[in-house]
């Protein structure tokens, strides 16, 4: 059995950043991570990170109130306001910790245009801000000495009296279980990607932790709101950053067209993702795409300029699709891309379970809403991680020492055992495939009762099929098949709190547009929807709704 | 569009190094798949197919999909690639056996899975993080843009490993803190908010293992994926540690001696330079010398101790000149 203070699961930025909160703080903390730190999906933020930075005339309200348009109003204001006070600091510590950011003229951080917003308030470098980021907390974490369970895998999180102790984690490297006590628990496990098909999220992204979280009893909020990016590469699905926009770039129909210009006047192409994705999809529907997807042009930007502040997405565009961004245009569509949902937590990142915090993109504290605006993930990321260790920091005083109980082990030795065992059955990839194609199809940019109805009926004859799925590999070391066989089962319960939260909200919001409800409901709808996991309920399954909190601006008509 | 899905597919054909610690007999043990893939497909789409469909005991390591988070090196037809970013049609244009293998020097713990803990070490030997010597009063540290960009080089290192796997001093010189910790210590050296300039320079110049024991073969610039050159990393840094006056290592010698006798002469004195490499005063290793010396003596390989002058020497003087005014 191993013991620490505070047991983070998740090394990529709200990780990260809340582990070096922690050891700052004189603690003994440690990561479990599934993966190496820095092959962590924050890596593929691409564009940048938002800041509100007082000295260059900018100001928090400002950045406020664009992530509460952005989110179409579901955003908590409270929340939105604590993360747009802090992001200047959150920024200049990012700096002075050693990211590279790109500079002004006088030396000073300098910013691009991002979606959503009308002041250029995004930090970046180049076309790899999140990896930057990555790389420079991963860099702090080596100087502080932090310790990582590297490659271990969390099957279940400890709950002792109702609060939470601690983890049962796999080793995948050599097959063996063990438990990690900690006073407390600091969720931070990224986004749930994988659920649907295509998607931007790497292969990792599997929503382990929401599912974690959502088994021990904590509500999952705003499941619905999905993200689809405006700007994912034709065939292979893999993300062009708003940045492309935000520095100039065009969206062209097959007819040549600036089509922007009939859904957002004002805004363009930088109106929010939700406004992009729709009307890219409307011009699909409507005949004016090419195979599927519609153009982005960065022609007159130049190549110079392109190398130097877009690079990696050249990079990307030449080696898979062999288009040259310089003198192409580049073939793209909307695409599964983002979270805005997860487990709910307070302005300090505590969920309903006492001891058991959440940050990042598993977390919904809630700054995004029913849309999030680019580069706001990464803010997020860096504010919450921290905020939730500072917290956690205070809440283990007056928590007593850790037990020496090892039922959950035991437990989880069986379970693991047992699917080990099972006879020759369902292909797991075969079935993952499955539900993920049902979900792109039910949940997709547009939606309405029928089409959530079904993914929902498919969904459950899916999850009747998952006992049915078999390990044929029984090795010990580096047993992946295995490792696919967990995801699936958390997959499937963050594919089922999405459709109930899809099937509830009888309203079109942000990114949950339904074509029989168009129309936003301020009346009924302004209000967070809740799953709980209730073995009490029918399919176990409670559903709750929580109010939206307001404080300085009322709703109004969102127009870009 | 009038292609059917079937005209899509090709048939990929892959030759896949196993290894099992399990069964310690699996350590010489490679399978053949042979399997359909979207003409478009990447290797790692060919193995995650494999992997899937046809063996779940495959292991390997991949996330992104997108050459970005770096789990996917790997040794592809002998040479190391991220095979997220490495197209079918690119390694077997005509339909060729495609060989896959898990990468070099790093050890192999399942399959196309190699442990990275040596590699992370290296990594640690160079003090990775940024040590300022005071914090502004306000805001961000002042610095040029043109200072950052440069540091973008050795940013787009996403810690694959591939320099490490094809380094050619690696393989024989376990000691060498390798290429992607250099291009690491490179970045820090280069960082204007750095103040350990000259003690890590100091250090990388004068441990076992450091700037001076690159080969320049280039194979590390040859199969980085992301274009940081590592080489030229070392290069540069070889460079500023001796412009900082390091030039008291057996490396800085070696460079200054080549420098002065071509300068001097137009060709290299073969008879000094080891002298000079090992530094006069350095009896011992000039001792040391003495035996090889004879027996190159006796077989007649010996260099003359008679430095004679290249008959162009001018010519070369030139060169040095134009050089040394365009710096």
């Amino acid at each position: 059995m191993y013991q620490h203070d505070i047991l983070i699961i998740g090394a990529g930025l709200a990780g990260l950043r809340a582990a070096v909160e922690g050891v700052r703080n004189g603690l003994d903390v440690a990561v479990v991570s599934k993966v190496h730190p820095v092959r962590s999906h924050s890596n593929a933020a691409q564009g940048g990170i938002n800041a509100p930075l007082t000295d260059r005339g900018d100001d928090w309200e400002g950045h406020a109130y664009d992530t509460i348009k952005g989110s179409d109003f579901l955003a908590d204001q409270d929340a939105v306001e604590v993360m747009s006070r802090e992001a200047g600091d959150a920024v200049i510590e990012l700096e002075r910790m050693g990211v590279i950011f790109t500079r002004d003229e006088d030396g000073k951080l300098g910013t691009r245009a991002f979606g959503g917003q009308k002041v250029a308030r995004t930090f970046f470098v180049g076309a790899i801000t999140g990896s930057a980021l990555l790389h420079v907390l991963f860099e702090q974490s080596l100087k502080l000495g932090l310790n990582v369970y590297e490659e271990w895998f969390v099957t279940k999180l400890i709950i002792e009296d109702g609060v939470c102790r601690g983890v049962v984690a796999y080793d995948i490297k050599n097959g063996e279980l063990h438990t990690i006590k900690a006073k407390a628990v600091i969720m931070a496990t990224g986004g749930n990607g994988r659920v649907f098909e295509p998607s931007t999220q790497a292969l990792i992204c599997t929503g382990d932790g929401l599912s974690l979280a959502y088994k021990a009893g904590a509500p999952l909020m705003d499941m619905e709101m999905i993200q689809y990016h405006p700007t994912t590469l034709a065939r292979t699905g893999i993300l062009i950053s708003e940045a492309a926009r935000g520095e100039g770039a065009y969206l062209l129909n097959s007819k040549g067209e600036r089509f922007m210009e009939k859904y957002a006047p004002d805004y363009m192409e930088l109106a929010s993702r939700d406004v992009v994705s729709r009307s890219e999809q409307t011009e699909i529907d409507e005949g004016n795409g090419i195979d599927g997807n519609v153009m982005l042009d960065l022609r007159h930007l130049g190549r110079d300029y392109i190398e130097k502040r877009l690079g990696y997405l050249q990079e990307v565009s030449l080696e898979f699709l062999g288009i040259d961004m310089a003198e192409e245009l580049v073939p793209i569509r909307p695409g599964m891309h983002y979270l805005m949902g997860g487990i709910k937590t307070d302005l300090n990142g505590l969920t309903e379970i006492p001891g058991l915090y959440a940050a990042g993109e598993c977390a919904n504290v809630s700054v995004h809403g029913a849309n999030r605006l680019g580069a706001n993930s990464l803010l997020d990321t860096v504010v919450f991680g921290r905020r939730s260790a500072e917290h956690a920091v205070e809440y283990i005083k007056s928590i007593g020492a850790n037990s020496k109980s090892e039922n959950d082990l035991k437990l989880e030795q069986d379970r693991l055992q047992s699917i080990l065992d099972r006879p020759k059955g369902e292909n797991i990839a075969k079935l993952r495939d499955e539900m993920a194609t049902n979900m792109t199809k039910g949940i997709g940019v547009w939606r309405d009762q029928k089409s959530i109805e079904n993914a929902l009926e498919n969904l459950m004859s899916i999850k009747n099929r998952l006992p049915n799925i078999s390990v044929e590999h029984k090795g010990k070391f580096f047993n992946t098949n295995l490792i696919f066989a967990l995801e699936l089962e958390f997959m499937v319960d963050n594919a089922e709190s999405i459709i109930h939260g899809a099937i509830t909200r009888k309203e079109s919001r942000g990114a949950h547009f339904r074509t029989d409800m168009p129309d936003r409901d301020d009346e009924n709808w302004l209000k967070h929807t809740l799953v709980y996991h209730d073995i009490n309920q029918e399919n176990n399954v409670r559903i709750e709704t929580a109010p939206v909190t307001i404080t300085k601006w009322e709703p109004i008509k969102r127009v870009y | 569009m009038g292609t059917n899905k079937e005209s899509l597919l090709m048939n990929v054909n892959l030759k896949v190094k196993r290894f099992d610690p399990e069964d310690p007999e699996s350590q010489t043990l490679w399978q053949e798949y042979k399997i359909d893939v979207h003409q478009d497909s990447t290797v790692l789409d060919a193995l995650i197919h494999v992997r899937e469909h046809e063996d779940t005991s495959l292991a390997l390591r991949c996330a992104c999909r997108a050459s970005i988070c770096g789990s996917c090196g790997m040794k592809v037809n002998g040479s190391a690639k991220l095979v997220c970013k490495t197209r079918v049609t690119e390694v077997s244009p005509n339909g060729e056996q495609i060989v896959v293998e898990p990468m070099g020097n790093h050890p192999v713990v399942k399959d196309l899975v190699v442990s990275l803990d040596t590699f992370f070490d290296q990594i640690k030997r160079v003090e990775p993080y940024v040590q300022p010597d005071h914090v502004p009063e306000k805001g961000e540290y002042i610095a040029s843009n043109e200072s950052m960009e440069n540091l973008l080089t050795s940013m787009n290192c996403i810690m694959c490993g591939c320099c490490v796997s094809d380094c050619t001093v690696l393989e024989v010189d376990d000691n060498f803190i390798g290429p992607a910790a250099l291009a690491k210590a490179w970045r820090f050296v280069e960082d204007p908010r750095d103040s350990k300039t000259s003690d890590r320079l100091k250090n990388l110049n004068d441990q076992d293992g450091g700037i001076w024991d690159c080969t320049r073969c280039m194979q590390c610039v040859e199969v980085c994926p992301k274009g940081v050159d590592p080489m030229d990393r070392i290069m540069e840094l070889r460079e500023s540690a001796i412009n900082s006056g390091l030039t008291n290592s057996f490396g800085a010698r070696h460079a200054n001696s080549v420098n002065k006798s071509i300068k001097h002469s137009g060709r290299i004195d073969e008879f000094r330079l080891p002298i000079e490499s090992k530094g006069y005063f350095n009896i011992k290793e000039i001792l040391g010398l003495l035996l090889p010396g004879l027996r190159m003596l006796i077989k007649k390989r010996s260099p003359s101790p008679i430095h004679h002058k290249n008959p162009n020497q001018s010519k070369v003087k030139n060169i040095f000149k134009n050089f040394e005014d365009n710096k």
